[in-house]
């Protein structure tokens, strides 16, 4: 009943954002949230293909999978992907191991300004759930953003019995979330019930990691660089969100399967993005990052 | 294994005044309902002590000032259903917020801190959660630790609210009374409250709702066209009433044209029947006239069509209704333009009496009659929030001025034909070899405008055009007589001269109309009402010192001297236009060569 209504609201989102907007996009991150959204886009518009472009804003430094997990989405769909690279943090070389924060800031909130000014998209799609975060939860499903990608969370829209106001200023865009009212369980009890591909990583298997600062990171590739003392073992984990590897912490777990992942998920105490380094820098909260234009 | 067990989805909200612990409330619930991770729950402890509020207290400014801002929305479950519980902010300057927070509820629970009782802002939420429809009301009377969980005190506050649910005609509610802060009555009785006899919270919100009553026909709102080659069109929307079933006869509303359903889609591809909440998408077995906006319904049971309705309004811009501006409007998948009147009168959310009002202020609510530029299906706001609630938009700054409630209509579309002609506006312009145009000329007083305007009304008789001279001036004398200088006023002064260049415009003329027109939302009001690219502005521009220098008409001195009220430049505002077609600086550009820019702009 509920995954009925919860699919029916966020088809009506995608439609009204397609029938309102002139220049609409999704961003596709190849994760969980971006695989139910890009089934959600493809229900919402058959027999035709979606309408619009797939965009991923790549920081080089993603799970090797995600990237072939996201080509094959795309050329499923039949959908047109742009990947965009912000060519200053490529020219200088910006990592996640020698520069923190500003890995996140110039990778990801300077390249999706970029993107987007580049296409002038008025409509960004995207797949942020409320249930994620406190300054998510507060964000509306048609979320305002002024000529410099800004978020006002002070002055946003009365939003009401699914009339959005879509009326946009020059330059200024909507980011819309259609998963908003979704929880994590219900993505994954979706992933269930319609057979969603998501890459592996969401599922236990042995993998090459080190434990550092007390949390498992996956060694992904030979730019690992390993501390003093850090030896990679093998160990059986998964991840239950995916984003830079270097930047997110994996979790023991015997979950091969969905059906697996929802049992253990029932029983978890942790919070979803509580191995998403990124977010625990106090000084760089999700607020912060979303007003500079963080997705 | 069941892996997804379904379950009704209800929709709370908690409201009440600001420190009644309504995010404290929400917190301690999704608290007891296992809804809070240990990582959240560790960043919510302060000084020893969980702060629940700051679970749902999410920004910056919110913690920094210790109360909500904006709505939060948080999920929870129990083995019977699932929540989403919203919380609103109890100051009156979020009142915006709050109906945000309230509008799509089921159930509102209204927090009253026993201590202070019912506040002004209490009763404000309690009238707007009834005017929005809200299903069920349940007071909860908080911080019953402070007052040693008295019963007595419950009982004195419990006749108040009885009393409160008669005089506003409430639906019945029930009031609980509870700690939020120490979980008592929330999910268990309360062992400190053996006196109280009804349920905890938790039960009271899981008893049966009453029915939602609902359109008993097929309603569709188109959102989207898709084209396929080769293939009937497919028209995509959400169905919001009744069932629909493949080859059942359907009507596409305003046109009314008639047609039946070919084939219909589901999420999962084609179906045999089709039913209110599921998103579809309909081929039609007819080449019809059906955009974004018009709306599919059952062809025995069609919605009413009006161009004039009764609302209720709840106003959300910091300056207030403007009677007779034009807003842009969105009821269901279509933005049309509405004027709306003066209110018919304003509540006074504290006793619920209905005072007299020449306008509704920020936060303000009451009863106002609306007129729409065409005639569109629609259903009463108790049937279908999406096709009888309606956004209001600012048409210039594009912000939400307020939200409405359609209650009936005034007019209905039966009693009105609109009289089709056989010569239409293209035969006419054909006749007379020319496209008509709305030159419209806006600037200050003094700037230039009637100067320009005759020259060019010269210009263009020279080259044997068709053309004819709005003047502010002399209209004034006539058709616009009985009008003042009050915004209001003026706003119908350039509603009705638009109206006269669309019907001159129509017969084929080039109108020039020269008038101040300060207000950017009514030189965007004319231009809706003509056909795209037939309004061209131009914006007659001097400094303000010049045009009072020139003062023609002396009217500059008489408004210095506060003999005039409400002079444009002098105690009322100019809006300069943002992105003219044509702009001409008359300090520097001689008129001759105005009429040339001008001529030059009709010319491509």
């Amino acid at each position: 009943m509920h995954l009925d209504h919860l699919e029916a609201e966020a088809i009506f989102i995608l439609r009204e954002a397609i029938g309102e907007g002139r220049a609409p996009v999704m961003l596709f991150s190849a994760g969980k949230d971006s695989a139910v959204l890009l089934h959600l886009a493809r229900k919402a518009f058959a027999p035709l293909i979606p309408p619009f472009a797939l965009l991923h804003v790549d920081t080089t430094w993603k799970f090797r999978q995600m990237y072939a997990f996201r080509d094959q989405m795309a050329q499923a769909a039949g959908m047109p992907l742009i990947v965009h690279h912000n060519p200053d943090a490529l020219a200088q070389g910006i990592n996640p191991f020698d520069h923190g924060a500003l890995h996140t800031d110039l990778w990801k909130t300077e390249g999706l300004r970029q993107a987007l000014g580049a296409g002038g998209f008025d409509m960004i799609i995207g797949g942020a759930r409320r249930d994620e975060e406190k300054s998510r939860a507060k964000e509306r499903v048609f979320s305002h953003r002024n000529a410099q990608h800004r978020w006002d969370p002070k002055s946003q829209r009365p939003e009401l019995w699914s009339l959005y106001n879509t009326r946009l200023s020059a330059g200024d865009s909507f980011r819309v979330f259609p998963l908003s009212n979704w929880t994590e369980l219900d993505i994954w009890t979706y992933i269930a019930r319609e057979h969603i591909d998501v890459p592996d990583l969401y599922f236990a298997q042995m993998r090459p990691t080190v434990l550092r600062d007390g949390q498992i990171f996956m060694v992904d590739d030979d730019r690992f660089l390993l501390r003093d003392g850090e030896q990679v073992q093998p160990r059986q984990i998964r991840f239950r969100t995916l984003g830079c590897y270097p930047l997110t912490a994996a979790m023991r777990s015997d979950a091969k399967t969905v059906t697996d992942v929802i049992a253990e998920m029932r029983q978890t105490r942790l919070s979803e993005r509580a191995g998403r380094l990124i977010d625990a820098d106090p000084a760089a909260s999700m607020e912060m990052k979303k007003q500079e234009g963080y997705f | 294994m069941d892996i997804a067990p379904e379950k009704p989805l209800i929709r709370l909200v908690t409201c009440g005044s600001v420190d009644d612990g309504k995010s404290t409330l929400t917190g301690r619930l999704l608290y007891e309902l296992g809804a809070v991770f240990d990582d959240h729950l560790a960043q919510m402890q302060k000084e020893g002590q969980v702060d629940f509020a700051a679970l749902s207290d999410g920004l910056s400014a919110e913690a920094e000032q210790g109360i909500t801002i904006d709505v939060a929305h948080r999920y929870c479950e129990t083995p019977a259903a699932k929540f989403i519980i919203t919380d609103a902010p109890g100051h009156e300057e979020y009142t915006r917020n709050m109906v945000t927070a309230a509008a799509d509820a089921d159930i509102a629970l209204i927090l009253i801190d026993i201590t202070r009782g019912i506040s002004p802002q209490t009763l404000r939420h309690i009238h707007i959660c009834h005017l929005l429809g809200l299903r069920r009301i349940v007071f909860v009377i908080n911080k019953m630790d402070l007052v040693e969980y008295s019963r007595i005190e419950f009982n004195d506050i419990s006749v108040e609210i009885d009393r409160l649910i008669d005089r506003l005609g409430l639906p019945d509610g029930c009031v609980i009374p509870i700690s939020a802060v120490f979980g008592e009555n929330l999910t268990q009785h309360s062992a400190r409250m053996p006196w109280y006899d009804g349920h905890p919270l938790l039960q009271a919100l899981l008893a049966p709702l009453p029915q939602k009553r609902v359109f008993d026909g097929f309603l569709m709102p188109v959102q989207y066209v898709a084209r396929a080659p080769n293939d009937r069109r497919h028209y995509m929307g959400q169905a919001i009433s009744g069932r629909i079933r493949a080859r059942d006869p359907v009507v596409i509303l305003p046109s009314g044209q008639v047609s039946r359903v070919a084939q219909l889609a589901g999420p999962d591809g084609p179906i045999e029947n089709g039913q209110s909440g599921q998103a579809l998408s309909v081929q039609l077995s007819d080449d019809v006239d059906c955009a974004r906006g018009h709306v599919i319904a059952s062809a025995d049971t069609r919605p009413q069509m009006a161009d004039q309705f009764e609302a209720d309004i709840i106003w959300m811009q910091r300056s207030g209704l403007i009677p007779g501006r034009a807003y842009a409007m969105k009821i269901g998948a279509q933005w049309v333009n509405v004027r709306l009147a003066a209110p018919k009168y304003l509540v006074n959310v504290q006793t619920g009496d209905q005072l007299a009002a020449k306008s509704l202020g920020m936060n303000e609510i009451g009863r106002v009659v609306i007129t729409i530029d065409r005639i569109i299906p629609f259903v009463p706001f108790d049937l279908s929030h999406y096709l009888g609630g309606f956004l209001l938009v600012d048409k210039v700054s594009n912000e939400t001025a307020g939200a409405g409630m359609i209650r009936f209509a005034l007019r209905r579309a039966q009693n009105i034909h609109w009289q089709g002609t056989d010569v239409t506006a293209a035969d006419r312009a054909r006749q007379l070899g020319q496209a008509p145009k709305v030159i419209w000329l806006t600037g200050l007083s003094g700037s230039g405008k009637s100067t320009i305007a005759n020259a060019l009304d010269r210009a263009l008789l020279a080259q044997g055009r068709h053309s004819y001279l709005l003047d502010g001036d002399n209209i004034r004398h006539g058709l616009n007589k009985d009008l003042g200088f009050t915004q209001a006023d003026r706003i119908e002064n350039i509603r009705r001269v638009g109206e006269v260049a669309r019907l001159m415009a129509d017969a084929g003329l080039i109108v020039i109309a020269a008038f101040i027109s300060p207000f950017a939302a009514e030189r965007s009001m004319v231009r809706d009402m003509l056909p795209k690219g037939d309004f061209c502005e131009v914006h007659i521009d001097a400094p303000l010192q010049l045009c009072e220098a020139r003062d023609v008409k002396g009217l500059y001195a008489k408004a210095r001297r506060g003999e005039i009220k409400n002079f444009t430049g002098i105690d009322s505002p100019y809006e300069p236009p943002q992105n003219p077609d044509v702009y001409i600086n008359t300090d520097q550009t001689p008129v001759d060569q105005a009429v040339a820019l001008i001529l030059e702009y009709l010319a491509h």
